[in-house]
């Protein structure tokens, strides 16, 4: 396992800028989630650490040495794609086994055939191994797909939506194990994904990208609890935060620059000390069972709260609103402090 | 029974009785419409040559080699006294030949013609695949310049009939001594299958993920590595197709090699149409040659067929 840099790098596909001027450092054994939106070039800082693609400009550091134009077999990191992972004309052991078996490497197939075996208990698929790749659920392959990148033991893995494509409930399952798995390996991982309850649950850090530029970086809690703009606000959360003009809540206190208030949905309450912050109507309750989703107007705007399951309001009742905590942004949506 | 009948669930993926029996008989129609010209000179090949131009045509008949025999040898009529003096027959063929007063004086061409279709066959099959394949694989792959025009230029090859530029070849074969040889034949059937190898293998190629071969490279892999272990393998549907339609087009390819072969490089094609018995074509012998030609395309295609029907392969993928 290394620590990663990135220093100044910058990417362009023909006229179009991919990567802005990217600073970036991944401390050895962390976990660091890239967030956005696609097109934000997630996916390209990917492809540039593992030297699928050459950086127009700047360096890519790994373990302390320049990596940036070595090609990717020098550069002991591994890939974990988010779909096409498997080999279909090969077995589950096979597909595991194929990094061992390259070139760079040459180990017996003794040693190999330990690794494999080591990796696939780890991931729960010892009986699936002389299964074709092809015969295996969405989970499983997936699961191999990490397993191939586990079985090299890695300076860096480099994981780009790996659990996008599979069910709420597999995803929500293989996010534990590949926590549980980096934590007892102690890995180094850059993880891609626009899934903001992956970033929150398995990041040390998260960064949030946009149009190839790193808006922010900190731990979920800072970037949930004080985004530097509306646009990281917007992004974690969910159902997400409510942004409303400043005119919308005169009585709030906030500095007199603010044009914009963010309210969580967590944070708005029916009742709390002083007068109420303002009042809605409630248009519609989402009833999800452990919670309902209230979805308010305030005067000419919209919003939406949380409220317990065991609510008695119902659609058209008028409630107090007292907003905690708020959020607030100027002009060009920078966040400013209370 | 009839309630039972009502009560059974209603398919509407299962082909029904009747349904299936109008498929069947329709496509038994269609086989043997397509396939009476091949039983045509299969049996033709087993008659004798009064049988095989007698009219009306003959169905039943008794089977002979005569059309075998003829095919593999050369005769020459003798009379009978000299027939005799050559004491018993020598195996069949002397034995059916000798009834007609004729007696084999060698071993026909036929044999070292059908060699030579292998060899330009077979070898402007392999050519065309390798070059096809490479060079799909750059243009589906690399940022190849003009690419989209070098494309199209490589598909131009193929929008004329291949034999309206036969003169200049004719021409260009005589001058660089490559007429009527092997070599000649080959690279001339690898030129023009070679633009229809590079169309349908970058179909191919382009349907391979990158993903693929990028996994692979992370993991050590060179890209030539990576070609032959990940993008080979995937492609093997493609590269069996491919190489068949290949090789039927140069198996079967008639008027170049009337044109650019006469003696040491003349294919099948053109020499069994040239088979002349006594009195005119001798039909049986045309009938086997025609046969036995029919086999190595027919045992490649088998050979080949799991792969061609063993169908995409991208299951391991979910999208």
């Amino acid at each position: 396992m290394a620590d990663v840099s990135l220093k100044g790098v910058s990417k362009s596909f023909r006229d179009v800028a991919a990567i802005r001027s990217l600073d970036m450092d991944i401390a050895d054994g962390e976990f660091l989630v890239l967030l956005g939106p696609t097109g934000a070039g997630k996916t390209t800082t990917l492809r540039l650490v593992a030297g699928l693609e050459r950086a127009d400009a700047g360096s890519i550091w790994i373990d302390g040495r320049d990596m940036t134009k070595e090609p990717p077999p020098a550069r002991d990191v591994t890939f974990v794609f988010q779909q096409y992972s498997l080999y279909p004309h090969m077995t589950v052991y096979d597909n595991i086994a194929f990094p061992l078996r390259s070139p760079a490497r040459r180990l017996s197939e003794d040693q190999v055939k330990a690794r494999v075996d080591e990796v696939a208990e780890m991931l729960r698929i010892e009986h699936k191994l002389k299964n074709k790749a092809t015969a295996l659920s969405g989970g499983e392959m997936q699961r191999v797909a990490i397993g191939r990148a586990l079985v090299r033991r890695p300076a860096i893995f480099l994981m780009d939506e790996p659990l996008s494509s599979l069910d709420a409930k597999l995803r929500a399952e293989l996010r534990l194990e590949l926590k549980r798995i980096q934590r007892e390996l102690g890995a180094t991982i850059l993880y891609v994904t626009h899934d903001q309850i992956e970033a929150m649950t398995m990041a040390d850090r998260i960064g949030v990208l946009r149009e190839g530029a790193l808006v922010q970086i900190g731990t979920p809690r800072e970037i949930y609890e004080a985004p530097v703009d509306a646009y990281v606000a917007a992004k974690l959360g969910s159902p997400r935060i409510n942004l409303l003009p400043r005119t919308a809540f005169p009585n709030v206190p906030g500095p007199p620059e603010a044009v914009t208030i963010g309210a969580r949905t967590e944070n708005i309450l029916f009742d709390g000390a002083g007068a109420a912050s303002a009042e809605g109507a409630v248009d519609w309750i989402e009833h999800l069972g452990d919670q309902n989703h209230l979805h308010l107007s305030v005067g000419a705007h919209k919003m939406v709260m949380l409220a317990e399951p065991d609510t008695e309001l119902a659609v058209g009742d008028r409630v107090h609103l007292h907003l905690q905590a708020p959020l607030f942004f100027d002009g060009d949506g920078r966040r400013i402090g209370a | 029974m009839s309630a039972k009948r009502t009560n059974a669930a209603y398919s509407v993926v299962e082909p029904t009785t009747t349904s299936k029996r109008v498929a069947g008989t329709l496509v038994v129609l269609y086989a043997i419409v397509t396939m009476i010209p091949l039983l045509w000179i299969f049996a033709t090949g087993w008659k004798s040559p009064p049988d095989s131009i007698s009219y009306p045509p003959k169905i039943l008949f008794e089977p002979t080699a005569e059309g075998h025999c003829n095919l593999f040898t050369t005769r020459t009529r003798q009379t009978d006294e000299f027939i005799e003096s050559l004491g018993p027959p020598r195996g069949m063929c002397d034995r059916i030949t000798r009834e007609r007063n004729m007696v084999i004086a060698g071993e026909s061409n036929y044999f070292p013609r059908f060699v030579n279709s292998l060899i330009i066959a077979f070898g402007s099959t392999f050519f065309a695949v390798l070059l096809g394949t490479i060079s799909a694989y750059a243009f589906s792959r690399f940022k190849v310049p003009l690419a989209d025009d070098l494309l199209f230029f490589i598909l131009s090859t193929r929008m004329m009939p291949p034999i309206a530029v036969a003169i200049p070849i004719y021409l260009m074969y005589r001058e660089v001594g490559l007429s009527d040889t092997r070599l000649g034949m080959i690279l001339l059937y690898t030129a023009v299958n070679v633009s229809l190898a590079v169309w349908l293998l970058k179909g191919f190629i382009d349907e391979i993920p990158r993903e693929y071969e990028e996994a692979a490279m992370v993991d050590g892999y060179t890209r030539l590595q990576a070609f032959w272990k990940v993008v080979l393998p995937q492609a093997s549907t493609g590269i069996a197709a491919t190489a068949i339609f290949c090789l039927i087009f140069a198996w079967n390819e008639y008027a170049f090699a009337v044109l650019l072969t006469s003696g040491t490089a003349q294919t099948a094609p053109p020499f069994i149409p040239t088979i002349i018995g006594e009195g005119g074509m001798d039909w049986p012998a045309v009938g086997a040659g025609t046969t036995i030609f029919l086999v190595p395309i027919l045992v490649f295609t088998i050979l080949l067929r799991k792969h061609l029907l063993r169908g995409i392969t991208f299951g391991a993928v979910r999208k």
